[in-house]
């Protein structure tokens, strides 16, 4: 029994992996594709254009623009005039905001007096907006509390003293790449299996496959290894690239991160030859894998957070696989998880990835063409 | 024997026959009748973009709200009360009061609370002190964005607290400078106005590349094509009668798309109709290239599955700007970002919905998309020219 297995095994990795245009796309894009995502993927803002429009000349008005122009995050495109310069400036995208200091900008701080400071944004990106707004804001708040000591007027009541717990410097960056790793491991486990079984129906092939003493258990375990071990070795060297060219901090129990991995892999397998035995024609298996893929991704939380969703919206992604993965890699990762916590996350891939994969195996019998 | 090879020789081997309506009319019909058949394709082109827009104008959101906050004050007082009260009353914050703050870190491990605001014992009595009183504020920093978001609301609620509390005590507090911010485009910063047109950007892309991944590789896989070839039917024809069956059914999808995006989700569409129907057939065109490009490349259909899935999701919704700004990106990065086809089509569909016809950004970017049609459609072409042989 165990030799036929092996066979059945042996037969669809070289199903896989004989023809080299195959070969390549199963091993050369994740490991492109994670290194260009990795620096794609992040929130913050490098270089933000900006343009000022000063229409007072006196020497604070100067001063507050040095504020900006010593910030590393901003880089000024250009001095603006007239007011009417504004608008062709961020309609064409060349400055994502516009500092606008007023008339009598100087002469309202000195006689105490509030001065207000027009920033003009492009809101095509409201997260890029939001996030310009943030740092434009922490510029003015710094500047104000200079200014008050500058002119001896007395401290605030009360401070504030923010520190983030397991990421810092809120780098980004931190929390994407784990992310990509179970995007790329999702998109693995359905190249292997979405269009296999449909691949052997429309072949002729499946049949002769049910006519041979393997068991249709047998069969799906024979489909179901090659993308689980691919997916383990290349999972393998993405944690590797994650780890030692991003330098993501892995503080958590490696064991656990291993058993979140092989569960999801699971669950993505049994996802992927679910959709392949329902599937008739390649076609179909592609656009199935399509249809789960694209929800899967994008309700995980991967850049937007699930709490942000709809409750009908939650409830959905509970039969997501990736959003548990998801949770596994940061919680491990940043914050040094381990087995005990992520208990929660665990259980629910096990029982999505068995009872794909039952559903899966019950169809090979019962859907016949 | 000389004589017959050479007879042999002068028979051509393919007549070029000239171009003809009729046929191209018939290979289209081909098309349509192909499509019918397997449901797929029309529910690529017409459940995919309903599903997904749903899904995800519905599903997916940047603007974080009812952010869970753990408060702590070590010795409630009136004061400290008067602080909670200012986080109760905003919408941004869900409070859960905790006793100490060993409960409220475990919280915060446990992922209960995203945050914790901590008032110490003695924080009414150095509110009085010439220094002030420290507010310890932790957040979870995993999400930096959503950390941001959280620290950037406490310190709106931190200033009017200051700020009620100081008039109340007949004092005025005024920052010498007062920031003014007016956003254009999408003044409430509202985050679905600028995904839902991306989303229509990206359901796009995979409409358009997945229903001719697999057609050109199909006809070779089962010998179709080779039969088409041997009737005066020309290559181009053939192409040409893919691409108007399938362009036809991707213009249903980009409908449906800018529809729901205008009327369920209700994102101003500020430019001219026209000319995000322009553009749009434009990106099809080149969308639907891709896909052809690809199946010629591959040859057989599970290959050019496997380069479709590759190729077109996650270069699509990572390096086209629909989430992560581009400009943000390594200069290498960004250079990558030039040969995603959505790229271009994304930052056409923000602006023509959100800023109007801004011709500065929509004709480079229509100019790219018309490239790159031009460029995939060649591609195809000259690489099942080739296979004749």
């Amino acid at each position: 029994m165990l030799t036929r297995l092996l066979a059945l095994i042996v037969k669809e990795f070289l199903a896989l992996l004989k023809d080299p245009k195959s070969r390549t796309v199963l091993i050369g894009p994740p490991l492109i594709q994670l290194i260009v995502f990795g620096y794609a993927a992040t929130f913050e803002l490098k270089d933000i254009p900006y343009a000022v429009f000063n229409e007072d000349r006196s020497a604070i008005s100067r001063d507050f623009e040095a504020a900006f122009t010593g910030a590393p995050s901003f880089r000024r495109i250009a001095t603006i005039r007239s007011e009417e310069e504004i608008a062709p400036l961020i309609d064409d995208r060349q400055v994502l905001l516009v500092i606008h200091i007023g008339q009598r900008f100087g002469a309202q701080q000195l006689s105490g007096d509030p001065a207000p400071l027009q920033v003009i944004v492009d809101g095509r990106n409201s997260n890029t907006a939001m996030v310009a707004l943030n740092y434009v804001r922490r510029i003015v708040n710094q500047y104000n509390e200079d200014w008050l000591k500058a002119h001896g007027q007395s401290g605030l009541p009360a401070h504030l003293e923010s520190r983030a717990w397991f990421n810092p410097n809120l780098e980004s960056r931190w929390f994407f790449v784990p992310g990509i790793i179970g995007m790329l491991s999702l998109i693995t486990t359905i190249l292997v299996t979405a269009m296999t079984v449909a691949r052997e129906r429309e072949q002729g092939t499946f049949d002769q496959l049910l006519v041979t003493p393997l068991r249709p258990a047998e069969i799906l375990l024979g489909k179901a290894l090659p993308g689980f071990i691919i997916g383990m070795v290349q999972g393998t060297v993405i944690l590797l690239i994650a780890t030692l060219w991003f330098r993501v901090p892995l503080l958590g129990s490696l064991p656990a991160l291993y058993c979140g991995l092989a569960l999801f892999l699971l669950s993505g397998v049994g996802a992927g030859l679910l959709i392949s035995s329902l599937a008739v024609t390649q076609q179909q298996g592609l656009l199935g894998g399509f249809l789960f893929m694209v929800p899967a991704s994008i309700l995980s939380g991967f850049a937007t957070p699930i709490a942000n969703m709809p409750p009908v919206v939650q409830a959905i992604t509970l039969i997501d696989p990736l959003r548990y993965f998801l949770v596994v890699l940061r919680k491990v990762f940043l914050e040094g998880a381990g087995f005990d916590i992520l208990f929660g996350q665990l259980w629910p891939m096990a029982l999505i990835g068995v009872a794909s994969l039952s559903l899966a195996s019950w169809l090979f019998r019962h859907r016949m063409y | 024997m000389k004589t017959v090879f050479d007879a042999l020789r002068r028979i051509p081997v393919m007549r070029r026959t000239p171009a003809s309506l009729t046929r191209l009319k018939a290979l289209v019909r081909k098309e349509f009748l192909q499509i019918v058949r397997d449901p797929s394709s029309i529910a690529i082109a017409f459940l995919m973009p309903l599903f997904l827009l749903l899904l995800f104008g519905y599903g997916v959101s940047l603007d974080t709200e009812h952010v869970p906050v753990a408060f702590v004050a070590e010795q409630p007082s009136a004061d400290t009360d008067d602080f909670r009260s200012s986080l109760l009353g905003s919408r941004y914050f869900a409070i859960a009061t905790l006793r100490t703050l060993p409960e409220a870190e475990q919280a915060l491990r446990e992922g209960r609370v995203n945050a914790i605001v901590r008032l110490r014992a003695n924080f009414s009595e150095r509110l009085r002190r010439a220094d002030g009183a420290p507010i310890q504020i932790i957040v979870n920093g995993v999400d930096a964005n959503t950390a941001q978001l959280t620290l950037g609301y406490l310190e709106g609620a931190w200033g009017n607290w200051l700020t009620r509390r100081v008039a109340s005590r007949g004092g005025e507090l005024t920052a010498p400078v007062q920031l003014e911010q007016r956003v254009w485009f999408n003044s409430e910063l509202k985050s679905r106005n600028f995904l839902v047109p991306g989303l229509v950007a990206i359901v796009m892309t995979l409409i358009g590349t997945l229903l001719t991944a697999l057609v050109m590789a199909r006809e070779w896989e089962r010998g179709t094509l080779e039969a088409l070839l041997v009737t005066p039917t020309r290559m181009s024809e053939i192409l040409l009668g893919k691409i108007i069956a399938y362009f036809t059914l991707g213009t249903g999808g980009m409908l449906i798309s800018v529809g729901l995006a205008v009327w369920l989700f209700g994102v101003p569409l500020r430019g001219s109709f026209w000319l995000l129907w322009t553009c749009a057939s434009l990106f099809l065109l080149a969308a639907l290239g891709m896909g052809l490009a690809i199946s010629t490349v591959a040859r057989n259909q599970f290959v050019a599955g496997q380069l479709a899935i590759v190729g077109t999701f996650l270069p699509a919704f990572l390096l086209s700007g629909f989430i992560f700004d581009i400009d943000s990106m390594p200069a290498a990065v960004q250079g990558v970002t030039h040969v995603i086809v959505a790229r271009y089509f994304v930052t056409i569909v923000q602006t023509l919905f959100l800023a109007g016809d801004v011709w500065s950004v929509v004709l480079p970017n229509a100019l790219a998309l018309l490239a790159m049609a031009a460029f995939f459609l060649a591609v195809t072409w000259r690489k099942s020219r080739k296979r004749l042989e």
